[in-house]
């Protein structure tokens, strides 16, 4: 299998010849991920780095640019209201294949493929991590041989979740067909080396280590891609990576470089490459715990039921500690050009970024006093305020990663100013983000006041992203802690809009929802959002054509990546 | 088994009237030892720098000021500071303080478990497997996932019976010497299995000397010198180890320095501000040097061949 | 001698059981989780899912006996029908050991990275061995000169600076700014001709000398407190009385003698090249068993550190079990019956 697909690769090269153009010309392009690859099913992916390794084999309908704009990939269009693609009712969307689209193995691309897709993952054994995109799938439809229609069970505003943007490819249905349910994870040859209708196809894949691509002889465009062979190197850290392109020039491009600017500076300045980044909608933020994490509460602790936070229920509390924090400072210490101030826990796309907090942007130590004054916080003895006996102590925690911890301790320094005393933790991000149901680590279970991390969404549209705040998705022991309201924020009128906002189709209107919750959870200081986060990669000065964009995978273009002549 | 490893240091005691003549000799001989007597200075001058150095240099070592951050050694900052504008001198004293209390107690905890077991191992057939089996087994257990069990299950409860600091001490000691004794334990077996047949042992046998006291007459201080490599070796261990602990969420907070911290931290900063990795590395090395030369002197004093020559 | 290896081998079945029991049940109770490392805009349903599809739904003992069918039956019987080319049964549904992240079997994943493993930290601790005897035995008898003296400083230095930090020193100053040494480890590099072999020197040398310097230092005190005792017994003078000449004094006798605790160490050492320098081989990015443990670690991917973890644990029994058989042979004077 191996074997054939090498000798179908050396044939195109040696077919390739004049005739076309430019395919393979400009030999090997070495990427370094400082997360390894672990297998390039992103159905079965355990991490971004597998979702974005597959995205140079296998894609989607439609993907999105460096501007978050859908650009059309096997479709000649996007389907929407306007021409048709979308039904009036909002409850379907029919998607046309491209003309002559064929797979790596030179076989057709059909409209089965897409179903089968569709089918594949929503099979309810398959453990398929990318489910949510087909949430509310009623059925798809072939409608003929490069037709094929989605049908949703309630009215869909935004129907572009089913096979639009990186985590929603199409998969050979051929390949695939004996892996349904169940038996995905055995299928170890296909799911180590999808056949895929992208620039690039598996030659060689050592999990955890590296990926060999070789350009797609079928590729649709006869003059990409540039480059002959791709190598993935996988493993590391993020600074080494950074090293080996900037420094070393070993590498042509080097992925998600979260590293202090002026180290990336320094790297930079040896002049083998240079630093890129690109906006998304990561915000990093501090939820506020609502409910009150007292141990003495037992099975109570950080749920409704034990009530509310002695202190960080008090608004003027809150809104002390979002006033006494500069966030540039941060942004200048943790991220430079990777890194945004921001008021909004929705900061983009424009249309849906609100600029009624902006007030934020400044630090206002005075004022942060003032309103703890008014609120009857008066520092005590040891210089701690306190009222009633209840003293501003909070435990701030977040996951291991040296730009959280030097923000930690960039932040305690301004709330000690205030008089606020704070012990800092940082829990290992394996066990912080796992969710296990045993550990009280997790940013689920929150048993602590307030914790530090880094949230998005997918695609452009943030429906599904604002309704993370509803009353019902307070995580409980009940529910065995899956919700994602953290700051167990629970307001009738927020989720009124939430429901609004579903049943609202015209984009205006939405946008206008959308920016209303998003003031309320600011005003309410349920949410103290940081910084308006960037993806940041380093690609080499021989490299050319890299488009980054953080709204779909970093190589979402690398058909058109080239050497610099 | 328990009741033979607690005997020892209580032997030890009982029999101190009659060995204070012996300390007396091991102090004048030790004084003798060039080597020791340097080590002993410069690890004694160490301790004082971190325990009185702060009083001096006043700065706090937490306290931030990011406008002068990634500074080159002043008059201000000796050693520069780092990028939060926090100063290394400062830190790295602070820093040493909790490195050295951990390394030296982490190092005696596992000295201590890694020598009795390896002791009975050796010197009590019957003993023998259980104990070897069980190192085998504390050898093969995954460091990290141990790590986080002992965080999940342990931490909370320590934190609310000591308080923070004490708590996260205790966890700390407990966690390295628990893991780091077993090289102690298999080293001082194998000597112990070739002493216990040597001539001088068997006669004290023979004339019926009893096991305890053979023990501590002529097993241990002939064990002596692996033991002090063990222990120049595990106060390194130690302080690295410890800093490890904390990227798990397992040592001290974050913004509070150990010298292994300060070292990892600044490992990335190494071309833009050398100085804060130098000069922690190079306090863990002149520490490990001090017990190294300390180990040998104490080793050639008590050695009653050596001595009084 | 015989019958002591035979008893210790029957007795070490029950220990490994025990063994990998326990590592099961760390690893189950340990709070990271497969799904931790996926993006936040996963929703927890579908985490839950994925645990479920992963078999975590089932509880622990019949995980557990899972585990010990597909390693101890489904695995020897797969590897026997692949160098047999035979088959046994219904090999075809026979599960085998499968790690979470790759979906694919954790022995095939083992077996790809072997080879590296080997090369790599078994020439760092030949090396180190190497050189720490020597130094050891020279630094011991010619005690407090000048030799012993750098000796111990390097070596004390070697031990007490982690490789982490030596690691990345080497590779500003080899790889940034002389340029010499690539500071990525090529895993798909062939070696064919005289050319590709120089490349395959260079890309081993940093990881090779850094991991050696670090056994060399621990290796090369213990030799030489060991030489150190022996120097002075009363044996070496006898035999330097009855005219033996020096070198034969050093080398037979007091070096044989000393071994013994170096012999520890070395046994104590060598399962370590099987699990893998962790941290060098992540600096280096050599894709060693290290690498894999501390990604399947970090990934909380169970049956790929259960696996790795086991078959180290059975490494570690059999060295220590020659350890002892070899003090036998250093010095006759020790039995076991």
């Amino acid at each position: 299998m191996k074997k054939a697909l090498l000798c179908t690769a050396v044939a195109a090269g040696l077919f390739a010849g004049p005739a076309m153009a430019e395919r393979g010309t400009d030999g090997q392009l070495k990427i370094l991920y400082w997360q390894a690859v672990s297998i390039l099913n992103p159905f079965l992916s355990s991490g971004t780095k597998d979702i974005e390794a597959a995205s140079a084999v296998i894609e989607p309908l439609a993907k999105y640019n460096e501007k978050g704009n859908m650009v059309a990939i096997l479709v000649d269009e996007i389907p929407t209201v306007e021409n048709g693609g979308v039904s009036e009712d909002l409850k379907s969307i029919t998607w046309k294949l491209s003309d002559g689209l064929v797979w790596s193995d030179g076989t057709k691309v059909t409209s089965a493929d897409v179903a089968f897709t569709a089918a594949y993952c929503m099979h309810p054994e398959g453990g398929c991590a990318q489910v949510s995109n087909f949430t509310d799938v009623e059925s798809v439809e072939e409608i003929d041989e490069s037709t094929v229609k989605v049908n949703f069970s309630v009215a869909k505003p935004f129907p572009y979740g089913p096979f639009v943007g990186t985590q929603s490819p199409i998969l050979n249905k051929a390949q695939f067909a004996d892996c349904m349910g169940a038996k995905a994870p055995e299928c170890t040859d296909a799911n180590f080396g999808p056949i895929g209708t992208g620039p690039f196809m598996v030659s060689e894949f050592k999990a955890n280590d590296v990926v060999s691509y070789v350009a797609n002889p079928n590729y649709r465009d006869p003059a990409k891609p540039a480059f002959a062979s791709v190598i993935l190197k996988g493993g590391g850290d993020a600074a080494s990576a950074a090293r080996s392109v900037l420094e070393t020039g070993e590498f042509d491009y080097a992925w998600n470089l979260q590293v202090e600017p002026e180290i990336l500076n320094q790297m930079a300045s040896a002049g083998k490459g240079k630093v890129v980044s690109s906006y998304g909608t990561s915000v990093e933020r501090l939820m506020v715990n609502l409910s009150n994490p007292d141990p003495a509460l037992g099975d109570k602790r950080s749920t409704l039921e034990g009530g509310p936070h002695p202190f960080l229920s008090d608004i003027a509390v809150r809104k002390a500690l979002s006033l006494a924090i500069d966030r540039q400072t941060l942004v200048d210490v943790g991220y430079g050009s990777a890194g945004q101030v921001t008021c909004n826990v929705l900061p983009a796309p424009e249309i849906y970024a609100s600029t009624a907090n902006d007030a934020c942007k400044t630090q206002d130590m005075d004022a942060a006093k003032k309103l703890l004054d008014d609120a009857g916080w008066v520092p005590g003895g040891d210089g701690i305020r306190a009222k009633d006996g209840v003293r501003l102590s909070i435990l701030y925690q977040t996951s291991t990663n040296s730009v959280r911890q030097a923000t930690q301790a960039i932040i305690k320094q301004w709330w000690s100013e205030l008089g606020i005393e704070t012990e800092l933790r940082n829990i290992d991000g394996g066990v912080f983000f796992g969710g296990d149901q045993s550990s009280p680590d997790t940013f689920q279970k929150f048993f602590a006041d307030i914790e530090m991390y880094t949230n998005n969404f997918d695609g452009t549209d943030p429906e599904k992203y604002m309704a993370n705040w509803l009353c019902s998705d307070i995580p409980s022991p009940a529910d065995q802690w899956l919700g994602s309201n953290m700051p167990r924020y629970c307001n009738p009128e927020y989720d009124a809009l939430v429901a609004k906002m579903g049943s609202t189709a015209k984009l205006e209107d939405r946008a206008a929802l959308a920016k209303q919750m998003n003031d309320m959870l600011m005003q309410d200081v349920a949410i103290i959002p940081l910084i308006h986060r960037g993806g940041v990669s380093a690609h080499a000065n021989s490299l050319e054509g890299v488009k980054m964009t953080d709204w779909d995978s970093e190589l979402w273009n690398i058909a058109d990546w080239k050497r610099a002549k | 088994m328990s009741d033979e490893s607690m005997s020892n240091p209580a032997l030890a005691t009982e029999e101190m009237p009659e060995r204070r003549s012996l300390w007396g000799d091991v102090w004048s001989q030790f004084r003798t030892h060039k080597g020791a007597m340097v080590g002993a200075v410069v690890f004694v001058l160490i301790c004082l720098a971190v325990v009185v150095g702060p009083y001096i240099h006043t700065l706090d070592p937490q306290r931030l000021d990011i406008l002068n951050k990634n500074l080159g050694p002043s008059w201000a900052h000796p050693m520069g500071t780092d990028n939060l504008g926090r100063d290394t001198f400062a830190q790295v004293m602070a820093g040493g303080r909790v490195s050295l209390l951990v390394g030296v107690v982490a190092m005696l905890l596992s000295l201590f478990v890694g020598t009795a077991i390896g002791v009975l191992a050796g010197f009590f057939k019957k003993l023998d497997g259980p104990l070897m089996r069980l190192t085998d087994l504390f050898l093969a257990l995954p460091l990290l996932p141990l790590l986080l069990v002992i965080i999940m299950l342990f931490r909370d409860t320590l934190r609310s019976m000591f308080g923070p600091e004490t708590g996260i001490f205790i966890l700390i000691v407990f966690v390295i010497g628990i893991t780091s004794w077993m090289q102690t334990a298999r080293i001082v077996r194998g000597d112990v299995l070739t002493l216990k047949e040597q001539e001088f042992v068997v006669a004290a046998r023979s004339i019926g000397t009893p096991s305890r006291r053979i023990i501590s007459r002529h097993i241990l201080p002939n064990v002596l010198s692996p033991i002090m490599v063990s222990a120049t070796l595990g106060i390194a261990n130690a302080i690295i180890t410890e800093s490890a602990l904390s990227f798990l969420g397992l040592g001290f907070p974050s913004d509070f320095p150990t010298w292994g911290r300060l070292l990892y931290d600044g490992a990335n900063f190494m071309q833009l501000t050398p100085s804060r990795v130098i000069w922690p590395g190079l306090a863990i090395s002149l520490t490990v040097l001090g017990v190294n030369y300390m180990g040998d002197g104490l080793r050639d004093a008590l050695d009653p061949r050596i001595r009084g020559r | 001698m015989f019958n002591y290896t035979i008893r210790r081998l029957l007795f070490a079945i029950p220990t490994l059981f025990v063994i990998s029991f326990l590592i099961f049940a760390i690893l189950d109770l340990a709070p990271n989780d497969p799904t931790g490392n996926l993006p936040l805009t996963i929703p927890p349903e579908v985490r839950e899912n994925i645990r479920i599809s992963l078999g975590l739904g089932e509880p622990f003992p019949i995980r557990y006996l899972k585990w010990c069918q597909q390693f101890f039956i489904n695995e020897p019987l797969n590897l026997i029908e692949q160098w047999f080319d035979i088959s046994i049964g219904d090999s075809e549904n026979r599960l085998r050991v499968q790690s979470w992240a790759t979906r694919s079997p954790v022995v095939d994943l083992i077996v790809e990275r072997l080879p590296q493993t080997l090369w790599v930290l078994g020439l760092s601790y030949v090396i180190g061995i190497l050189i720490a005897i020597p130094i050891g035995v020279i630094s011991a008898y010619k005690q407090y000169s000048i030799f012993d003296q750098i000796g111990t400083f390097i070596s004390m230095v070697g031990f007490s600076v982690p490789t982490f930090f030596t690691g990345l020193v080497c590779i500003v100053f080899f790889s940034s700014t002389l340029g010499w040494f690539p500071s990525i480890y090529d895993t798909t590099h062939e070696v064919t001709d005289l050319a590709s072999f120089w490349f395959q020197v260079k890309q081993m040398i940093m990881p090779v000398m850094v991991l050696a310097l670090f056994n060399a230092s621990q290796l090369s005190r213990f030799m030489r407190a060991s030489m150190l005792d022996n120097l002075s017994q009363d044996y070496v003078r006898t035999a330097r009385a009855k005219g033996l000449k020096e070198r034969s004094v050093l080398l037979i006798h007091v070096l044989r003698n000393s071994l013994i605790p170096v012999v520890t160490v070395i046994a104590l050492g060598l399962p370590q090249i099987f699990a893998g320098a962790i941290i060098t081989e992540q600096i280096f990015r050599v894709n060693g068993l290290g690498q894999l443990l501390i990604i399947g670690i970090q990934g909380a991917d169970i049956p790929l550190v259960q696996t790795l973890t086991f078959i180290f644990a059975v490494l570690i029994v059999l060295f220590n079990l020659i350890a002892d058989i070899l003090y036998g042979m250093l010095d006759p004077r020790i039995r076991y019956e």
